[in-house]
């Protein structure tokens, strides 16, 4: 069994979403990515979004843009993304890592060589924001041989024939996206989440995780009542960008702390409900 | 009185029906943007194909065309530039001559009428020259829809006078500073804005490059390019060109004049792009002649990128073309080798840009002159009796600020 369903299937025994932080790669230096990693799983991380930094991040809001500049100029690459998860593998078994970002990077490595590199440095799903499950057959073969997780994106504008085309290719969980925009947009409506989230519910097996627009505790616990996954991203980029280069792993464990007492509430609100 | 060679047998047109259902010019193209934005990739599919389906939506867009842009664009004789060359006759299709100066405005009048059958009430595009935001704004105005551009800071500073034109237009212009802060980064915005406000706002994309189906549905409102040559040329020429070219940035103007003439295959199509200070010096903006397939913007296509697959900053004197990817359509024309693609350095665009100066009374566009600067190298390798029909996508007066500080002049 993969680790993120391994994962997911603890937390719904203990009747928990996973609380599932995001932040780019690199950001502040790729030499900081294993203790970003480290500081993120102590601080409650059930499973770890590493953005791979892209010059041209289409779907992004500004925090999450910047975040990418600063680890391009740092020197990221999707190379040295691979080798840092590969050095923290070695410490953290347990912890499941899904890189998300853009195609470019990943065709030009080339799909079977990124996911044999992906699948030896210990890279557990992908979330490749650009390629749809349209375009997606060969790419869903060739990680599926590597054993890694495709994730996939649902969107409130996706129609049933989408969600459904979605819940037969995708593994691992679903990435549903709260909000039309951009990451870090603005807050979410909590109701409208949980009526698509039944939605996509009635349609799939597959756990569906909810993020973009999620930038309080109280957010979060809101939303951990219903959803399998909660992710927090550019609430901790912003974070990061505040801090200095020594303490950005520090701060940014901090502030998911806050989000995982959210999240403990929520299980225990559920428990009591 | 000049020599004509005998209208030899045109071989009978092949067929040539891409993109496929799905938007794939072969392995290029495609439908490459996140979820958010495919349930409007969808609407708008539906949408253009039940206009091009409509004979009141092409009548409208025909009236339109003709009273409000000014076509049929003439296609020129440059008999003082040919003869100078000692070769082939050049011939220019004036598309410098349609309102607002450039090819731009077959395409956003278009689309305008496709976004009021839509009942979207804001457009907004992306700009780098300027030339497709006025041609968006211009149309913007015509409907009165709002209208936002989002144009790259480094295009701000270079095209003032066309974000005057934009403002008195009425539109507002969004000065982009992310990335490179030029065309690639103004488009990476106004998909945000898409993806943000896409229930009242229509997208109108500026290039023949992005998801499906805009490839497509760029390349169709340009078409009527080509459709005018191929009528012009035999009335005026006595038969089709041998050569067709075209500068290539996003390609559109060069997708509007090749397309129809992809069927005659004895008619050579060949795309000029940016050459910027050279291919040897890595400042240029030449996809097809040194860039490697990847996905950018929506689509599968030949980019300018780094061994990481990072998108590099490009260089060219006109902004027109400083742009790291280029239509899926030309990927797919290039591989195929149905076209072949050069590049013309910013130094020989200048020189172009003031040869037609003198000859001819015509000021191009500093995009058009690598296009006028291919044919002044290639006329004089060809008989004279040889045509080569080169697209004057647009004028020049956008530009004379570019070209008065590269001839050391300021105002």
């Amino acid at each position: 069994m993969s680790r993120i369903a391994a994962t997911f299937d603890r937390l719904r025994a203990a009747r928990r979403a996973a609380l599932v932080p995001f932040v780019t790669a690199g950001d502040p230096s790729p030499d900081l990515i294993p203790e970003m990693l480290r500081s993120l799983a102590a601080n409650g991380a059930d499973v770890i979004e590493l953005g791979v930094p892209f010059s041209d991040p289409m779907a992004d809001g500004p925090a999450i843009q910047r975040a990418s500049e600063r680890a391009l100029r740092a020197g990221t690459g999707l190379a040295r993304v691979l080798d840092a998860v590969r050095a923290w593998r070695r410490e953290d078994d347990r912890t499941p890592i899904v890189l998300m970002g853009y195609a470019n990077p990943v065709e030009h490595m080339g799909a079977a060589a990124f996911a044999a590199r992906a699948r030896d440095a210990g890279v557990d799903g992908v979330l490749v924001v650009d390629y749809p499950p349209e375009e997606s057959a060969d790419w869903v073969r060739t990680l599926g041989e590597s054993g890694i997780d495709p994730i996939f994106l649902l969107s409130p504008t996706s129609s049933e024939a989408r969600i459904d085309l979605v819940s037969r290719m995708a593994k691992g969980y679903i990435y549903y996206v709260s909000l039309k925009g951009v990451t870090g947009a603005a807050h979410i409506d909590t109701a409208d989440v949980e009526r698509m989230l039944g939605r996509i519910r009635s349609r799939t097996q597959v756990p569906v995780g909810v993020g973009f627009g999620i930038r309080e505790p109280e957010t979060a616990r809101a939303i951990a009542r219903f959803a399998d996954a909660v992710v927090i991203g550019s609430r901790l980029v912003e974070e990061i960008e505040r801090s200095t280069p020594a303490e950005a792993a520090a701060r940014a464990g901090a502030a998911l702390a806050a989000f995982r007492a959210g999240v403990d509430a929520a299980a225990r609100d559920r428990a009591a409900a | 009185m000049q020599m004509r060679a005998p209208a030899a047998e045109p071989r009978s047109p092949a067929p040539y029906d891409l993109p496929d259902a799905t938007g794939h010019f072969g392995p290029y193209g495609g439908t490459f943007v996140a979820e958010t934005l495919q349930a409007a990739l969808a609407e708008l599919r539906a949408a253009y194909d039940a206009c091009r389906k409509d004979p009141a939506f092409q009548a409208e867009l025909a009236y339109e065309l003709e009273h409000y842009v000014g076509r049929p664009s003439p296609v020129y004789h440059a008999k003082r530039l040919s003869e100078e060359l000692g070769g082939a006759q050049i011939y220019l299709k004036r598309e410098d001559l349609n309102h607002t100066g450039a090819h731009k405005v077959n395409n956003t009048m278009g689309q305008a009428l496709v976004a009021r059958r839509m009942g979207k009430p804001r457009v907004i595009a992306e700009t780098g020259a300027g030339q497709h935001g006025v041609a968006t704004a211009t149309v913007a105005a015509r409907y009165g829809m709002e209208c936002v551009v989002y144009m790259g800071t480094e295009d701000v500073a270079r095209q003032a006078q066309n974000v005057y034109r934009m403002k008195l237009l009425g539109a507002t212009v969004v000065p982009v500073s992310s990335g490179s802060r030029t065309l690639k980064d103004a488009l990476n915005e106004a998909m945000r804005d898409w993806v943000t406000n896409v229930a009242s706002t229509f997208y109108i994309i500026g290039t023949v490059a992005g998801p499906h189906p805009y490839p497509m549905m760029v390349r169709d409102f340009n078409a009527i390019v080509g459709k005018e040559c191929l009528a012009q040329m035999p009335a005026l020429a006595g038969r089709q060109p041998d050569y067709v070219l075209a500068c290539v940035g996003g390609g559109s103007n060069a997708m509007g004049i090749f397309h129809p003439y992809i069927p005659h295959g004895d008619v050579k199509l060949v795309g000029v792009e940016a050459g910027g200070l050279g291919i040897g010096t890595g400042k240029h903006a030449a996809t097809l002649s040194a860039g490697s397939p990847g996905v950018l913007h929506g689509n599968r296509t030949y980019l300018m990128q780094d061994a990481d697959g990072q998108i590099l900053e490009t260089h060219s004197i006109s902004a027109g073309l400083d742009y790291p990817g280029v239509g899926p359509e030309h990927a797919w024309l290039k591989d195929s080798g149905r076209a072949t693609y050069v590049s013309v350095t910013d130094e020989e665009a200048l020189a172009a840009f003031h040869a037609l100066c003198r000859t001819e009374g015509i000021i191009p566009a500093l995009e058009s002159s690598h296009a006028v600067a291919h044919a002044m190298r290639l006329a004089p390798t060809l008989a004279r009796d040889r045509i080569v029909l080169v697209n004057l996508s647009g004028r020049g007066d956008k530009d004379m600020h570019t070209v008065a500080k590269a001839s050391g002049l300021e105002f």
